[in-house]
């Protein structure tokens, strides 16, 4: 995608100042006690996340189920309360004294989910849906609100005449989809978190909404957080991608450099794990072995270290931090550290094609 | 005289009665499935790909009507007597589906469960049985086999679940398995675990296989031909690599371009526009015709019959030859 032609009016920090940097968020969840268990177990859903979010710009988050990503867009909506870690919205701390509200944050982010049935009210029509949260949250009259939301149906491809009066059962599950985008950009947010937005629907319905989701980025100067399971629709609409494994982030870079230049083993694999869609170059042995381990009391040290293949003793002894390996592309893994003690430590060359 | 085929079906149609309306699921559907193939059906929610799977094993509803023929391996399921469709399913025809959840029972262990299908179908020993249903739990590598025996399938993770239903699926040697789906809401790492483990499967014990799924690249890992399934109907049939590389239908090609296959990251999808038929209200012609970008004024007329553009490769498309000449 192409940069977009302008940014907002409210920009504070100008172009440079990344719209959103989130340092060290954690959140640990007490896991479910067990019959006369001793001591607790915890969920360490995200553990450490920190990442920068440039203006204009569209970061996709890929990693399997349990990797925490979908809890790091709650925690960036304060849906959940983080444990601890830091938010910056266009330089302004949230919840600092001298920074943002929650409150105001929410009106600059807004999320569109999975499940685009369950996130609509049933017994509001689609006009209703949509003006609610003008009205409610800035104020604004009924009327304008409900001319403000036809407006939205009509950028989200959508005939207001045809939909403002309809309820959320009488649409295709695409067309729910746009509405949630509709009722998502209502606040005029200038971060919109996609949550597995597009991964309940069917492919040719999917690349509808990702063309529509490209066009609403041009024309207002969004920025998106793109978070799927889906590799390949990541690869098409992020400029940068970050790689997340039980809690943490192992990799992170620009998109070419994580689909051409990967180099953590869990990324590479990741990738090699994509079918071929080519009947001659079938795959022909997997790459992992096993499931993700349990997010409940991970492995100590490299939480990949048991699957993979790499793996010494110093990996399960030190975790290895986040380090530059090349221009904005980060790898967490001590075979790609020269000081770690692993015996691959810098001989793995940087990258494969 | 032609051999007999693991799967015949002869133009088989599946409607479903409703109050005021019938549902076109499924409307004249032919193939044949020789004994070791696997034939990947691609298509999108609403193409009648599961209810097509499941009338072969006459899996549906009481207030559905199957027309046409299916048979398994020359006997005809359609017209076959329900305690004969109990003594088929399970030993000459098996299924696994998407979530195992649902398919396994949640109150006995993965172990008993096959050994009971095993003493229930194969009527041997109760002992033999658990030998083995232990050697199964093995060979779809379940690691540490005889601990999970002993195990309920809420104490397994997704992928090993998905292995558990393979070995009780496949435990008493079915000539034919049903697939619908079974790698769909697993993670990719464990998706394409279970897909090589299937292709070992079928190779070994030389099954045939109909895998469903609207997942191109999980199809084409296993699939030698492939159905593209549209508004009830196989539109485009052939080879895994005739379907990917000849394309013949439109709609083919739309499905192609929005699975993101060699499309240039960033740029502008093609799309397919409108939405898919209503089943209750089928067109009278060619049921893509409504979306299709190179629609003749005839294609609204009738339903095109198949035309063959290649060996074993057809579409069900007025300009489908026109359209291979070109992509040649």
């Amino acid at each position: 995608m192409n940069a977009p032609a302008s940014l907002p009016a409210d920009d504070r920090g100008g172009p440079q100042q990344p719209l959103l940097i989130v340092r060290d968020l954690k959140k640990h969840f007490p896991a479910k006690g067990r019959f006369l268990s001793f001591g607790r177990d915890t969920v360490q859903a995200v553990d450490g996340v920190s990442f920068d979010v440039g203006k204009g710009e569209t970061v996709g988050i890929v990693g399997e189920s349990g990797c925490g990503k979908s809890t790091t867009a709650r925690l960036l909506l304060h849906l959940i309360e983080p444990d601890a870690g830091e938010m910056i919205f266009d330089g302004a701390g949230v919840g600092a004294p001298d920074g943002i509200s929650v409150r105001e944050l929410r009106l600059q982010m807004q999320m569109v989910f999975q499940d685009s049935y369950s996130s609509l009210n049933p017994r509001a029509t689609i006009g209703d849906i949509i003006a609610f949260g003008p009205r409610t949250a800035k104020k604004v009259s009924a009327k304008r609100a409900q001319e403000r939301a036809e407006a939205l149906l009509e950028q989200v491809g959508l005939r207001p005449s045809l939909f403002a009066r309809r309820y959320p059962h009488e649409l295709s599950g695409g067309q729910r989809q746009r509405i949630n985008i509709a009722r998502a950009l209502a606040l005029e947010p200038r971060l919109l978190i996609l949550d597995e937005a597009v991964s309940a629907l069917d492919k040719s319905v999917e690349a509808q909404i990702l063309n529509l989701l490209s066009d609403l980025r041009q024309n207002l100067g969004l920025t998106y957080l793109f978070i799927s399971h889906d590799l390949n629709v990541v690869r098409h609409v992020s400029d940068r991608v970050v790689v997340m494994y039980l809690g943490r982030i192992v990799e992170t870079g620009g998109v070419e450099a994580i689909f051409r230049r990967s180099s953590h083993p869990y990324t590479q694999a990741l990738l090699r794990a994509m079918p071929s869609m080519d009947p001659d170059r079938r795959t022909k042995a997997s790459p992992l072995i096993g499931d993700p381990p349990n997010p409940i009391n991970p492995p100590s040290g490299c939480r990949f270290r048991t699957r993979c293949a790499f793996a010494e003793e110093v990996c399960a002894r030190v975790s290895p931090g986040l380090a530059d390996i090349a221009d904005r592309h980060q790898v967490a893994c001590h075979m790609m550290d020269t000081s770690s003690g692993h015996s691959r430590a810098g001989t793995t060359s940087v990258g494969h094609d | 005289m032609t051999e007999i085929a693991a799967v015949e079906v002869e133009n088989l149609s599946v409607r479903f009665q409703q109050r005021d309306r019938t549902i076109h699921a499924v409307s004249g559907i032919s193939f044949r499935l020789e004994r070791g193939e696997v034939l990947g059906i691609l298509g999108e929610s609403g193409s009648g790909k599961t209810v097509t799977l499941r009338s072969l094993m006459r899996l549906l509803p009481h207030n559905c009507a199957i027309d046409g023929r299916v048979l398994l391996d020359g006997e005809d399921v359609t017209a076959a007597r329900e305690n004969r469709l109990e003594e088929l399913r399970g030993n000459r025809i098996a299924m696994i589906f998407q979530e195992p959840v649902t398919a396994l029972d949640p109150v006995f262990t993965i172990g008993e469960q096959i050994t009971e299908t095993l003493v229930r179908h194969l009527q041997i020993a109760r002992r033999d049985a658990r030998r083995r249903a232990l050697e199964w739990l093995d060979r779809v590598q379940i690691p540490s086999a005889r601990r999970r025996f002993d195990a309920y399938p809420h104490e397994m993770s997704g992928g090993m679940r998905q292995r558990a239903m393979i070995a009780l699926a496949l435990c008493c040697n079915p000539a034919v398995l049903l697939a619908d789906e079974p790698t769909t809401a697993l993670d990719v790492t464990v998706q394409i675990q279970i897909l090589l483990l299937l292709r070992e499967l079928q190779r070994e014990l030389g099954m045939a296989v109909i895998f469903v799924t609207h997942d191109v690249g999980a199809a084409v890992e296993v699939s030698d031909s492939l159905a593209v399934m549209y508004g009830g109907r196989f539109v485009e049939t052939g080879t895994a690599r005739d379907v990917l590389r000849k394309r013949a239908h439109p709609y083919t090609e739309g499905l192609l371009a929005a699975n993101l296959h060699g499309v240039e990251p960033g740029t502008r999808l093609m799309t397919i526009p409108g939405a898919p038929p209503n089943l209750a209200d089928l067109p009278p012609g060619c049921s893509f015709a409504p979306r299709c970008l190179y629609a003749l004024p005839q294609c609204a007329a009738a339903m095109p019959l198949p035309v063959v553009c290649g060996d074993g490769h057809t579409a069900r498309c007025l300009r489908a030859e026109e359209r291979t000449r070109i992509a040649a």
